[in-house]
């Protein structure tokens, strides 16, 4: 390849680009406009969809009662009612949910980062959270209905929802906990050995600290995704119309069931809390994300 | 200098001279673990803490796999006593009448038509769009705004499926109407373009229900394509600038064919999500008793919105043992393109490195 010095000091030959031909060109723009169109393409369902829904959903938004009455005794033709009994029946679920999810999630990543590193076991445990992040949702909740309802004899309740959404956000948190803790530096591991200190208290008091903010950060977001689940809700909880505080007994709404089950009700009442359900749930969904995003930026010096 | 170009040469074709580099570190430690082997201070000293702590950890890994293995196995176990008293056959049986447990025929070969089109419509129109995206956000747009850009495409994600679904029925379809009657008058002499079950004009068809999955699966693969096209060597595209290519040309000649499995990869999880998508299809497809005609102006029901359309059903354990049929089929398909997509995507990991 080298050859003599002087050679490089001038061109082999002289530079053949000094125009680029017309093909070319048109070919080189035309790629890039339909690049640019591609992300066009994809912001205007985006668009399309939230606008849709501030237009139709604002204005059970502006009163008082959407925020803290239920559907309690409407007909489908009164007008009027809240979505109060659904936000707890939302809540209430995702909590236990995460409840149970995260520090099992946290677990496993910590497993696999900290104790498998190579392990059939590990590899098999991550094939399998991958599964489980495909899962469709509908046979999330049609499982928990063999495991919990066929075989245990529990009756339908907000709880087997928060089981069947466990199966859906612990794949979530594991991934999470698995990067965070890659990112932690081996440095502060082996100091924290060094000074005598076990692997389990090290694991503790060393690594989840350092790499906290990024795994709450991302517990968070994986709560908004589960939130507008709604496909378990059909077969593992009855809907209704009334406030439910109760997780283990009875039918309990939630948004994405109110959403659902208001679709069936034709009428302008029925529309009216169904575009407001809508509505509600994707700002309760914002601003999750917007606290995710926060919080990360309040913490992000400690995983620096 | 002629060295490292080298190298990076060898590297491009993914997947031969990947496989063999990964294979050695995975056979010396298989049961290594067991007795922590990174503590430099301690000498076969395992604490009473560290015991605890590691078997609760691998506990819970050993769990997530139980999970899987408990997925199937119940639904198997649910499922086998409706599909004995099915009557009619399983596999190619269009029918679906389960609510006499006494006189049950169901089949699944109409909800493997409408669950298979509507994903493929939709793949086949996200993916163009997805790879378009994610050149334009890793090549393309000025690095501050390739962040945002990037979010927002991901903010497709956040929206519940529910929510797509009203959209989709309400607003989009509508809208589709005339496209949709058009192309089934100019287009109707290719099968799959002729007449469904339902009026092209009805807008309750597979033709609406993949555009919007399309629409749900695009942060998906658009996602896993943009972070293989980010790795391209940048060497690579270096090299390519240098020998005076077009920007398209550096694209084609090097991040696609460096990103190409990935993307595929990408693909096939987006598959996965369109195959198991259920509130939006429910939403968007109407249901009819008539068979389908094999045209994407079908209308009908996936498997997993007959499961949804069927909850009001489930009173006793054949009738749910029929839905739970369907599930198995559904969860054996999902967990089959899943794998795919993790094996294409760990291969094209492997080429790079």
């Amino acid at each position: 390849m080298r050859t003599d010095t002087a050679d490089i000091e001038r061109p082999a030959s002289a530079p053949a680009f000094q125009h680029l031909g017309l093909g070319r060109r048109i070919k080189n723009h035309t790629a890039t406009v339909l690049f640019g169109l591609a992300f066009v393409v994809a912001v205007i369902p985006l668009l399309w969809v939230l606008f849709t829904l501030v237009r139709r959903g604002l204005a059970p938004m502006l009163s008082t009662e959407w925020w803290t009455h239920s559907f309690y005794g409407l007909l489908p033709n009164d007008p009027g009612g809240g979505i109060y009994h659904a936000l707890v029946g939302t809540l209430e679920q995702t909590l236990v949910c995460a409840v149970i999810a995260v520090p099992l999630g946290v677990t496993v990543g910590i497993f696999l980062i900290e104790y498998g590193r190579n392990s059939k076991l590990a590899r098999t445990t991550t094939f399998m959270v991958d599964i489980l992040s495909g899962l469709p949702s509908i046979v999330a909740g049609l499982f928990i209905y063999a495991l919990w309802i066929t075989t245990f004899g529990f009756d339908r309740s907000g709880f087997a929802v928060s089981l069947s959404l466990v199966l859906l956000m612990l794949p979530v948190v594991v991934r999470v906990t698995e990067t965070m803790l890659t990112i932690v530096p081996d440095e502060l591991r082996e100091a924290s050995y060094a000074l005598g200190v076990p692997k389990w208290k090290t694991i503790l008091k060393v690594v989840l600290p350092t790499s906290l903010s990024g795994i709450i950060t991302g517990i968070i977001l994986g709560l908004a995704r589960i939130m507008g689940e709604t496909a378990p809700l059909l077969i593992l909880v009855g809907y209704s119309r009334a406030i439910n505080f109760n997780l283990f007994d009875g039918p309990m709404a939630s948004l994405p069931l109110t959403v659902y089950t208001a679709r069936k009700t034709s009428t302008e009442a029925g529309e009216y809390r169904m575009w407001g359900a809508a509505l509600t749930l994707v700002l309760l969904i914002m601003l999750i994300n917007l606290l995710a995003t926060l919080l990360s930026k309040l913490f992000s010096v400690k995983t620096r | 200098m002629t060295e490292s170009t080298n190298s990076e040469r060898r590297s491009a074709p993914p997947g031969e001279t990947g496989n063999t580099l990964v294979e050695p570190p995975e056979t010396p430690v298989p049961e290594e673990p067991v007795t922590p082997p990174s503590e430099p201070g301690e000498k076969k000293v395992v604490r009473l803490g560290d015991r605890v702590f590691q078997s609760v950890a691998t506990g819970s890994g050993i769990f997530v796999v139980a999970i899987i293995a408990a997925i199937g196995l119940f639904l198997l176990v649910r499922a086998i006593p409706a599909l004995h008293a099915n009557e009619a056959n399983f596999l190619l049986s269009g029918q679906w009448r389960t609510g006499d447990p006494e006189n049950m025929a169901f089949g699944i070969i109409d909800l493997a038509w409408i669950t298979v089109a509507s994903s493929l419509v939709a793949l086949i129109l996200a993916m163009p769009v997805a790879g378009g995206i994610a050149l334009f956000l890793t090549q393309y747009a000025p690095k501050v705004l390739a962040r945002p850009f990037a979010y927002v495409v991901d903010l497709l994600a956040a929206v519940p499926s529910v929510i797509y679904g009203l959209w989709g029925a309400l607003v989009l379809a509508p809208v589709l109407k005339p496209v949709a009657v058009r192309l089934n008058e100019t287009l109707g002499w290719i099968p799959i373009f002729a007449d469904g079950n339902v009026p092209a004009g009805s807008g309750s068809n597979v033709f609406t229900a993949g555009i919007v999955l399309a629409v749900m699966i695009l942060p998906i693969i658009t996602g896993v394509a943009r972070e293989v096209f980010a790795r391209t060597p940048a060497v690579q595209i270096e090299g390519a600038l240098a020998l005076g290519a077009t920007k398209w040309e550096v694209v084609r000649t090097t991040v696609w064919p460096f990103g190409r499995s990935g993307f595929v990869g990408g693909a096939m999880l987006g598959l996965g999500r369109a195959l198991g998508e259920t509130v939006a299809l429910t939403v968007i497809l109407s249901y009819t008793f008539e068979g389908p005609h094999y045209s994407i102006f079908d209308a009908g029901a996936t498997f997993a919105s007959r499961i949804a359309l069927g909850s009001a059903e489930f009173n006793n354990n054949l009738t749910v043992g029929a839905y739970i049929a369907a599930g198995l089929v559904l969860f054996i398909s999902t967990f089959a393109v899943n794998a795919i997509a993790r094996w294409i995507e760990s291969g094209s990991a492997r080429g790079k490195e």
